[in-house]
């Protein structure tokens, strides 16, 4: 019961976010090349899946838009014997918001009646931007803060313009490159002229 | 002592050996990352404020999972490592904990130890060593960040004004005797070299000068012509900076062990 309650109110501010975003986010998503191969939860055990959603709707406390499936951070959801192992990996080295979500995780999985719940940090192999979902990407840009390019394939590293997440322009600059978060660089819209996070690439 | 045969290696390894060289790496994390946050609240505006922090949260978070490994191979946790250590039993090199200096010092050595840093987890990452390779293919792209953002200052200063160029290239002049100590490859590593394990850092120094050399041209920057120091910080000779830096950080989890917040 009080699972549902936490991805209800991850649900509800995702929605919040999508509706206040000025954005027409069908277009965004135009110019926006989808990878398939997004890293997916690995699940197993009896009620790993139902496990899974209760996990994975936790949010991360700096970004509660978006819960960590839709990050990319949660990896692995195991039930063994009654216990559940959760692995989950971080953004960056130092993102001091692992041990809230660890603890997030926790409290979410025993009120839904695991008693024995386990998170382990995965850092291999390391998260990138790339494995955030659309959905994730879309609440991200619903709250005013534009989502990562895609990490560049070439050899040649490609830095398009960061498109205001306020106004939709491309006339944008970089203020500097670390914001508010490690994972977030500061910017600033020339047409709108507001100041926007920008989730980096990495 | 005992040994564990990593994958993809047909040398076995000594775990003394493995803790030894993680506490290298992550001690010259833990210790820059110090040197970094003395920045908060005194960094010329706003912006560098938080991007020294962030840099420094970056390695205080690599030097976790070094010292949390190194200490998971000798029955350590990662705390006990870092606040109840002496200077001498610290591996960092002496480039780590000389004073922060005024801001062209921090930031000529941001470039200097991210460019190297760029070099060595790089190559880490093909390390036989599962646990190594994990925590350099994370650092790598945290640690390329850093790099550019002190080329990005490098070239401002140095190419800036006259006391701003001054300045710089009296921080490059030096910082750049403690270099040397970066790429010396010891007995230990010969021998974790050998089981793939770590990196030959002799072997990193091209790359790093083919990585900074440009940056200094193109801020106008003379390459030092300089005699290296000793060094020692590897081999349980902190230098005379360490300990001052220590006394700061340690002072609280000694005088209260165990507080939590």
């Amino acid at each position: 019961m009080v699972s549902d309650a936490v991805a209800e109110e991850a649900r509800r501010r995702g929605a919040a976010g999508r509706r206040s975003g000025a954005l027409d986010i069908q277009r965004e998503q135009s110019d926006v090349v989808m990878k398939a191969d997004v890293p997916r939860i690995a699940v197993s055990g009896p009620g790993a899946d139902q496990a899974a959603r209760i996990a994975g709707a936790v949010v991360d406390p700096e970004l509660p838009m978006i819960s960590i499936a839709d990050l990319g951070v949660l990896r692995a959801v195991d039930v063994a014997d009654g216990s559940v192992t959760v692995t989950i990996t971080p953004t960056y080295s130092g993102c001091p918001a692992v041990q809230a979500i660890s603890d997030d995780i926790v409290t979410a999985l025993r009120s839904a009646g695991h008693r024995d719940v386990t998170v382990r940090t995965q850092l291999s192999p390391a998260w990138s931007s790339d494995d955030m979902s659309a959905e994730g990407r879309r609440a991200l840009a619903g709250a005013g803060i534009a989502p990562p390019a895609h990490r560049a394939s070439g050899p040649i590293p490609l830095q398009l313009s960061v498109r205001c997440p306020q106004c939709g322009s491309r006339r944008t600059e970089q203020l500097t490159r670390f914001g508010s978060t490690s994972c977030k660089a500061l910017y600033r819209c020339r047409d709108c002229a507001e100041p926007f996070d920008y989730f980096k690439v990495l | 002592m005992t040994t564990t045969p990593p994958a993809g290696s047909g040398t076995s390894v000594s775990t003394a050996d493995v803790a030894d060289y993680a506490l290298r790496l992550g001690d010259d994390a833990l210790v820059l990352a110090q040197r970094l946050g003395e920045w908060i609240s005194r960094a010329p505006e706003l912006e560098e404020d938080v991007a020294l922090a962030n840099i420094g949260l970056d390695l205080l978070g690599q030097a976790r999972s070094l010292l949390g490994y190194a200490g998971s191979l000798t029955g350590r946790t990662e705390d006990e490592l870092a606040y109840f250590r002496t200077a001498e039993d610290f591996r960092a090199a002496h480039l780590m904990s000389l004073p922060r200096g005024d801001f062209a010092v921090t930031i000529a050595r941001m470039l200097l130890v991210a460019a190297y840093q760029r070099e060595l987890y790089a190559r880490l990452t093909g390390s036989a060593d599962e646990t190594l390779a994990g925590v350099a293919g994370k650092a790598v792209k945290e640690v390329t960040y850093h790099l550019e953002h002190a080329r990005d200052w490098t070239v401002r200063l140095g190419d800036g004004t006259d006391e701003s160029h001054r300045r710089t290239q009296a921080a490059l002049d030096g910082l750049w005797p403690y270099l040397a100590e970066l790429f010396v490859t010891d007995e230990l590593e010969q021998r974790l070299v050998a089981a793939g394990v770590s990196v030959d850092s002799s072997s990193l120094r091209a790359g790093f000068d083919a990585t900074v050399e440009p940056v200094l041209a193109e801020a106008t920057l003379d390459i030092p012509q300089v005699a290296s120091v000793a060094g020692g910080g590897r081999r349980g000779n902190p230098g005379e900076h360490l300990g001052h830096l220590l006394a700061e950080m340690q002072s609280l989890a000694r005088q209260f062990p165990g507080a939590t917040w």
